[in-house]
């Protein structure tokens, strides 16, 4: 039976590169998959492009090219990555550049473009799914819709003889399912086989949240040389069989444990998760421990795809403005408390328009509130938190002023005063008729 | 004894709504985490965190439940005021949940 192997190279934008260049010289892998691209991060991105038409492709698209780029040229690994944002055509390009200047030109490098949906969402007035409301009520507020494409037209550019694969908004598990497909011709009507790839692209594309990431509690769920963090390895036969593992000698495990939390990892209904190519089944999937940082995952399944694509709605929603100061000692709860009251009084009497505002201690009650944290002892240090929403900038500034002044004007001994101020980009999610984006492939360099 | 010495967790987001697996690291200990992990539980627990409701999943094959909890991330990830806005420490707090290992046992 037909085998590939897939690494996963990046779980987020900001990843670490070294796991990614371990998978590539010492994976055995012929597909290297990078997911970059976060939930509000295209609209971000599409905020830069408006400033400057060449950027809107992620920031470290040129360290992470550079890194894996010889190394895949000499194994021929492929490449699949959402890289390219809010501007896939510029990220190829970029790449092309790059490639060339490292004496690899006949690398064909392959952009996927028509995610970007904003003009039909305009015209559609869609509702948006999270709060009241439609398109229209955003307004000039309005930055990006874009539409999570699915496998097809990577698995496309694949067949078309693409080395690297560059797309915008698609689906996470689709990055993966991409290689699958054009491996083994799956149909894409094959319910079952696309949803156990989901199954893969899903385990996968948070890379080291499956190797032992986001996992560790020292003396309950131990995880060994987690600075050198190995990143995942999906091995994937044309029957859809599944073994997740990484490369020998790299830090982390791979267990059942880590794979069972990566296998709920942001899933709702077990039954139904929702993608571009399929309604994945996760219900039924079993997970067996077959060797050292070796587990098998069976039992993926799926259903018809759906008639919608989902559409991610980035805008601006508001201001935050910030503030934080410490204090430590005998009392440093009490000074704290009293720095809080302090500053709620004062964004009352200088009359600050926020339409939200939390006052909290960290170190105390900051992450789940006064009810979930009503059992804490008095800590040695605690550190004052105010964060207010505003509708504009210099309303939010004043709410990090009014935590600065506590240095001369708040309780004693207070340090360390900090203060923010920024604007809020937001992301919403329309759904949009399947057949309305119009994904296409385009080729750049190769010579 | 608590949740943490039987089960196992992780936090995920999407938009303003928060799942947390809890995941028996024995499969004879899911039928306890049936009994008592219960929606009402976990949404009594996380008061004043979550606002909206709570749905269980149960997953036998992995000896794991899915709770999905709604207007659980201060308006959605992507414009909450909070320190954690992902909600990704929830799945600890959920670990210091109380079990009764003999329920009956007086």
């Amino acid at each position: 039976m037909r085998t590939i192997r897939i690494g996963s190279g990046a779980g987020y934008s900001g990843d670490r590169i070294e796991p990614a260049v371990e998978l590539a010289e010492k994976g055995n892998i012929q597909y290297l998959v990078f997911e970059c691209l976060g939930e509000r991060t295209v609209a971000l991105a599409q905020q830069a492009r408006m400033k400057n038409p060449e950027s809107g492709y992620d920031p470290l698209l040129e360290e992470r090219m550079r890194a894996v780029l010889p190394v895949c040229a000499s194994k021929t690994i492929k490449i699949v990555t959402n890289m390219g944002a809010a501007n896939p055509l510029g990220a190829a390009r970029k790449t092309a550049e790059i490639a060339k200047s490292l004496g690899l030109s006949s690398l064909k490098i392959a952009a996927v473009i028509g995610d970007d949906v904003l003009d039909a969402c305009k015209e559609g007035d869609l509702p948006i799914m999270e709060f009241e409301g439609s398109i229209k009520k955003l307004g000039n507020r309005l930055l990006s819709a874009n539409a999570y494409l699915g496998a097809g037209p990577m698995a496309e550019a694949l067949s078309a003889g693409a080395d690297i694969v560059i797309t915008g908004r698609a689906s996470d598990p689709a990055l993966f399912l991409a290689p699958m497909i054009h491996a083994f011709g799956w149909a894409m009507n094959d319910w079952n086989l696309l949803g156990q790839g989901t199954v893969a692209g899903h385990l996968l594309e948070c890379a080291g949240q499956i190797t032992g990431g986001y996992f560790a509690d020292p003396g309950y769920k131990d995880v060994p040389d987690l600075a050198r963090l190995g990143f995942p390895i999906g091995e994937v036969g044309e029957d859809g069989s599944l073994v997740i593992t990484k490369v020998a000698g790299s830090g982390g495990a791979v267990t059942a444990r880590t794979c069972k939390e990566q296998l709920l990892y942001e899933v709702h209904d077990p039954t139904q998760y929702i993608q571009p190519d399929v309604t994945a089944d996760f219900s039924q999937v079993k997970v067996e421990e077959i060797g050292k940082d070796r587990v098998r995952v069976s039992g993926g399944r799926g259903s018809k795809r759906r008639a919608t694509l989902k559409v991610s709605v980035g805008y601006v929603d508001s201001f935050i403005g910030e503030g934080q100061i410490s204090y430590a000692g005998p009392g440093a709860l009490a000074r704290g408390r009293l720095a809080l009251e302090i500053v709620r009084e004062r964004l009352k009497l200088t009359g600050v328009a926020a339409s939200e505002l939390r006052f909290e201690l960290i170190g105390v009650d900051s992450l789940h509130g006064p009810q979930v944290s009503a059992r804490t002892s008095e800590p040695y240090e605690v550190r004052v938190r105010v964060a207010g929403r505003t509708e504009n900038l210099r309303e939010a500034v004043r709410i990090g002023n009014e935590v600065e002044t506590l240095y001369t004007n708040g309780p004693a001994a207070g340090g360390g005063a900090f203060k923010s101020a920024r604007d809020v980009v937001a992301v919403a999610s329309v759904l949009l008729p399947r057949e309305l984006p119009k994904p296409q492939i385009q080729f750049v360099g190769g010579g | 004894m608590k949740l943490r010495e039987i089960a196992h967790s992780r936090t995920g987001d999407k938009g303003n709504t928060s799942n947390i697996s809890v995941i028996a690291y024995d499969g004879k200990h899911y039928p306890l985490l049936l009994e008592q992990v219960t929606s009402a539980r976990v949404k009594a627990h996380f008061a004043g965190v979550v606002e909206g409701e709570v749905v269980r999943y149960e997953l036998p094959n992995i000896s794991a439940l899915n709770f999905v909890m709604s207007q659980a991330l201060g308006g959605g990830v992507t414009r909450s005021l909070a320190l954690d806005a992902h909600g990704k420490s929830l799945s600890s707090a959920l670990l210091d949940l109380e079990i009764e290992t003999v329920p009956d046992d007086k």
